[in-house]
C-alpha cells in the first residue's frame, strides 16, 4: 500500500504507541485523586503538558489538552466569543476564507450567539490578503482567526504578519491560529510566537487519534465549553485522557527532533512526485505555483477531464491512498471553499487532488505513485 | 464480472448486493449523495448513507459515497419546480434514472472497469429470443414493477445493467434480507419524492422556490366554482379539493391555466380524455419505435392500470385510448407496452 494521505491522519508512530503502552502499564489513577495511582497519573499529565509546552515554546500553564483540533478550534473562537459577549455584550470575530471547517463553523455558531463574524479574503494563492484585514481590522475586533498552513494546499500563513498588524490596529484582539496541519514540519515556536492562541492535533503528528490541545496565552480571557469539575483551570472540565496527552507529547517531541532532518527529506521526495507526475500527464496544473511556501508533504494538483471522486476510487483500487479534500456527514466529497475562495476554475476544481506525504513516506512510494498515478488517470480519460 | 451496485440504504437494493455476492461477482457497493436540503425520505439522508454502509461492511464489500448533489439540482429538482411553475406535473424520478443512476453513474461504472451497473429495482431485463436485442419486462411482484420509471432506457443501457431483484416478489425480497441478516430487512419502502420532506410537503417546498399564485375555479362552461391557494400545485386529472358540483357530483381538474390563474373543474364524464399526446422529442425507445397504427398499452402513472391503446404518428406521437380515460396531466411521462406481451416495455414520452 502507498499511504499519501498523511494530511487526513498519520500512521501512529511505533515509539508513540510504546509509551502510551507504558501509560497503562502500571496502575493509573483519576489525576485529580491522591493515592499513588492518581499521583502517577498527574505526573504523566503533566511531563506531557511541559513537552507539548515546550514545543510551542510557552509556559505549560497554557497548555489546555482537548480530543482534538476539532475540540481546540471551537474552544478558542466560542470560548473567546462567549467570554467577550458575557463581558461587553459584543464580539466580532475575523475569519481566513480557507480555515478548517472546525474555525469556520465555530465562527457560524459565534455569529448565533450574536457575533459578528466577517470573513479574511485571500489571494489566489490562498494567502490572506493583509491590506484586507488591515482595513478590516477595528477597535471592536475580538477574534482574528488565521490558520499556521491550509489543511488542504498546504500553503503557509503569514502568521507573524498577521499579528504584527493585529497588535498595531487592533491591540484587544486575540490572535488564534490553528497550526494542526503545520506541527508536522514547521517551527511552531518560532512561527507561532506571537498568537495568543495555537491548535493542535495528536493525530496529524503519528499521534493517537482524539487528543490535541489549546495553547491559550494567560492575558485571553476565555469561556470553558463545557462544565464539570473543573479540570484543565477551569478550562475544560473532564478526567484528562493521560494515555492521550501522553501520545500527544511523544509524537510532538519526535516530530520537533528530527524537523531539521525530516521537514527537507520530504519536500525533496515531494517535488520528485510533483515533478513526476507533471511531466508524465497533460492537463495536470499545480493549484499552488512553485514558489510559494507550502508544507513539505503537501502536493495539490488540480487534473482536467477526471473527475476526484472517480480518480480516489480508481486510485485506492490499485493501493494508492489520497484525499480529494473535505468530506461532509455521510461521507460524500464536498466542493472545496478553500480552491473557490482562491477562484480555482470549477471545472478544474472537480479534478483536485491532494496527496500528502509524511514521516513514514519513502522513495519506494514514490516511485509507486508515479507508476499507478499516470496510468490510472490515463484510462479514467481515455474511457470518458 | 466486476459490479457496481448501488445502494440507496433500502431492503431491495441491500439484497441485491448481497445476491450479486454471493454469485461470486466482484461487487463494489455506491451510495449518491444527491440532496444537499434537509429531506428526511428518500435516499440521501446520512440514516441512509450509514444503512447502506453497513450492508456493505457486512457483506464484505468496498464502499463509496458519490456526491452528485450539482448534477441532481441541474438536472431533477430545477426542472421539476420549473415544470410546477408552469403548471405541469413532472415525473422527478423519471428525471433521476434518466439523467443520475443510467447515465451519470453508468458512465462513472464504466470508467471505473466495472462490467455491470446494478440497481434494487423491480424490473428484469431479458433477451429476445435468437437475436442480441434486449427487452426491459415488469418485475416478478406486479405490486412493485418499476418498469415504468425506467421506461426510458434504452438498448445500450439495459445492456449494461442488472436487477437482481427484478425476478422476485417484495415478500421474497423481506425473505432474503432477514435470512441474511441485514439490518434493512424490515425497513418500510420509500413513498414520495425524495428531496421533499414529509413535514413541509409539496407546497412547503415548491413555496420556498417558486411563487405560488391563488387562482380561480370555474366549471366548463366558465361559472365560478371556488378558488384554489397554488395553481402551481394543482393538477389535471386531481379529484382532491375540488368539491362537488351543482348536480352533487364529484368534480376533477379538466384544465390548468398558469398564465390567467384559472382551473377549470368539471364532471367524471366531463374530464375523460379518449387520448394523450406525448412530445416527439421526449419520445424514447427500448428498442425499435412503434409504428404508425400499432397496438400497444398505456401505462400513465408509476402504479397506474395498463391501459389498451393505438398509437398515431404526426408531428408528435398520439395515444389513443380504447376506453375513454381520466386526463394524463401534462409533464408526466406515458410508458408502451407491447400489446402482444404486455410485460414487455416498448417506449416512453412525456405528455404535452
Amino acid at each position: 500500500m502507498t499511504y499519501l494521505d498523511h494530511a487526513a491522519t498519520a500512521p501512529l508512530r511505533a515509539e508513540v504507541r510504546s509509551a502510551m503502552d507504558g501509560v497503562h502499564a502500571a496502575p493509573l489513577g483519576n489525576p485529580t485523586g491522591s493515592h499513588p495511582p492518581a499521583q502517577r497519573a498527574r505526573r504523566l499529565l503533566e511531563d506531557a503538558r511541559e513537552e507539548v509546552a515546550a514545543f510551542l515554546a510557552r509556559d505549560p500553564g497554557e497548555i489546555v489538552f482537548t480530543s482534538g483540533g476539532t475540540e481546540s478550534d471551537n474552544l478558542a473562537v466560542l470560548g473567546v466569543v462567549e467570554a467577550a459577549l458575557r463581558e461587553r455584550g459584543e464580539a466580532e470575530v475575523l475569519c481566513s476564507a480557507v480555515e478548517h471547517p472546525a474555525v469556520r463553523e465555530s465562527a457560524r455558531a459565534a455569529a448565533t450567539l450574536g457575533a459578528e463574524v466577517r470573513e479574511l479574503a485571500v489571494d489566489t494563492h490562498g494567502i490572506v490578503d493583509l491590506d484586507a484585514l488591515a482595513r478590516t481590522l477595528s477597535p471592536r475586533t475580538t477574534l482574528v482567526a488565521v490558520m499556521t498552513a491550509n489543511n488542504e494546499t498546504g500553503v503557509v500563513q503569514p502568521v507573524s504578519e498577521v499579528v504584527e498588524a493585529v497588535r498595531r490596529r487592533a491591540p484587544q484582539a486575540w490572535v488564534f491560529t490553528d497550526a494542526v496541519q503545520a506541527a508536522p514540519f514547521l517551527d511552531l515556536a518560532e512561527l507561532t510566537a506571537g498568537a495568543d492562541l495555537v491548535a493542535l492535533s495528536a493525530h496529524k503528528v503519528g499521534g493517537p487519534v482524539g487528543a490535541g490541545a489549546l495553547a491559550v496565552s494567560p492575558r485571553v480571557a476565555l469561556l470553558a465549553r463545557q462544565y464539570g469539575g473543573g479540570q484543565e483551570r477551569e478550562r475544560r472540565s473532564g478526567t484528562q485522557d493521560v494515555a492521550g496527552a501522553v501520545g500527544l507529547a511523544s509524537a510532538l517531541r519526535r516530530a520537533g527532533s528530527e524537523r531539521p532532518v525530516a521537514a527537507p527529506r520530504v519536500a525533496a521526495l515531494r517535488n520528485r512526485l510533483c515533478e513526476g507526475l507533471l511531466a508524465a500527464m497533460d492537463g495536470a496544473h499545480r493549484t499552488v505555483p512553485a514558489g510559494v511556501a507550502v508544507l513539505p508533504g503537501h502536493l495539490h494538483l488540480c487534473l482536467r477531464g477526471v473527475e476526484r471522486e472517480e480518480l480516489l476510487v480508481a486510485l485506492g483500487a490499485e493501493g494508492v491512498c489520497a484525499s480529494g479534500g473535505s468530506s461532509c456527514a455521510s461521507g460524500a466529497l464536498e466542493p472545496s471553499h478553500v480552491l473557490a475562495a482562491m477562484g480555482v476554475d470549477h471545472g478544474l476544481a472537480a479534478g483536485a487532488i491532494r496527496f500528502t506525504l509524511g514521516y513514514s513516506t519513502g522513495d519506494a512510494d514514490v516511485d509507486r505513485a508515479l507508476d499507478v498515478v499516470p496510468a490510472v488517470v490515463a484510462a479514467l480519460r481515455r474511457r470518458a | 464480472m466486476r459490479v457496481l451496485v448501488a445502494m440507496s440504504g433500502g431492503v431491495d437494493s441491500s439484497v441485491a448486493a448481497a445476491l450479486l455476492v454471493e454469485q461470486g461477482h466482484d461487487v463494489v457497493g455506491a451510495t449518491l449523495k444527491l440532496w444537499g436540503g434537509d429531506s428526511d425520505s428518500g435516499c440521501c439522508s446520512v440514516a441512509d448513507v450509514e444503512d447502506a454502509r453497513r450492508v456493505a461492511q457486512q457483506l464484505g464489500i468496498d464502499h463509496h459515497v458519490f456526491n452528485l448533489t450539482e448534477e441532481f439540482d441541474h438536472h431533477v429538482v430545477a426542472p421539476y419546480v420549473a415544470e410546477h411553475a408552469r403548471g405541469r406535473t413532472p415525473n422527478p424520478c423519471i428525471e433521476c434514472n434518466r439523467s443520475l443512476k443510467f447515465d451519470r453513474l453508468l458512465g462513472r461504472a464504466e470508467r471505473l472497469g466495472f462490467d455491470r451497473l446494478a440497481t434494487g429495482h423491480h424490473a428484469r431485463v431479458a433477451r429476445c429470443d435468437g437475436t442480441a436485442h434486449l427487452q426491459l419486462r415488469r418485475g416478478a411482484d406486479p405490486l412493485k414493477d418499476q418498469s415504468y420509471v425506467l421506461s426510458m432506457l434504452g438498448q445500450d443501457a439495459l445492456a449494461r445493467v442488472l436487477f437482481p431483484v427484478g425476478e422476485m416478489t417484495k415478500a421474497v425480497v423481506r425473505e432474503q434480507a432477514h435470512r441474511l441478516g441485514l439490518r434493512t430487512a424490515a425497513k418500510p419502502d420509500s413513498q414520495d419524492v425524495c428531496f421533499i420532506g414529509s413535514a413541509e410537503g409539496r407546497e412547503g417546498f415548491l413555496s420556498g422556490r417558486v411563487e405560488l399564485h391563488r387562482a380561480d375555479v370555474v366549471d366548463t362552461d366558465g361559472r365560478p366554482a371556488g378558488s384554489v391557494d397554488a395553481v402551481e400545485l394543482v393538477t389535471v386529472g386531481q379529484r382532491r379539493g375540488m368539491g362537488h358540483g351543482g348536480d352533487g357530483r364529484r368534480r376533477y381538474v379538466t384544465h390548468v391555466d398558469v398564465a390567467s390563474r384559472r382551473v377549470t373543474v368539471g364532471s367524471a364524464d366531463e374530464v375523460v380524455r379518449s387520448s394523450v399526446v406525448l412530445a416527439r422529442h421526449s419520445l424514447t425507445w427500448v428498442d425499435r419505435p412503434l409504428a404508425a397504427g400499432a397496438r400497444s398499452v398505456a401505462q400513465v402513472s408509476a402504479h397506474g392500470r395498463p391501459v389498451p391503446c393505438t398509437v398515431e404518428l404526426g408531428d408528435d406521437l398520439v395515444v389513443r385510448f380504447d376506453d375513454p380515460q381520466r386526463p394524463v396531466a401534462p409533464g408526466q411521462t406515458v410508458a408502451l407496452y407491447d400489446a402482444l406481451d404486455p410485460d414487455v416495455v416498448v417506449g416512453a414520452g412525456i405528455a404535452a
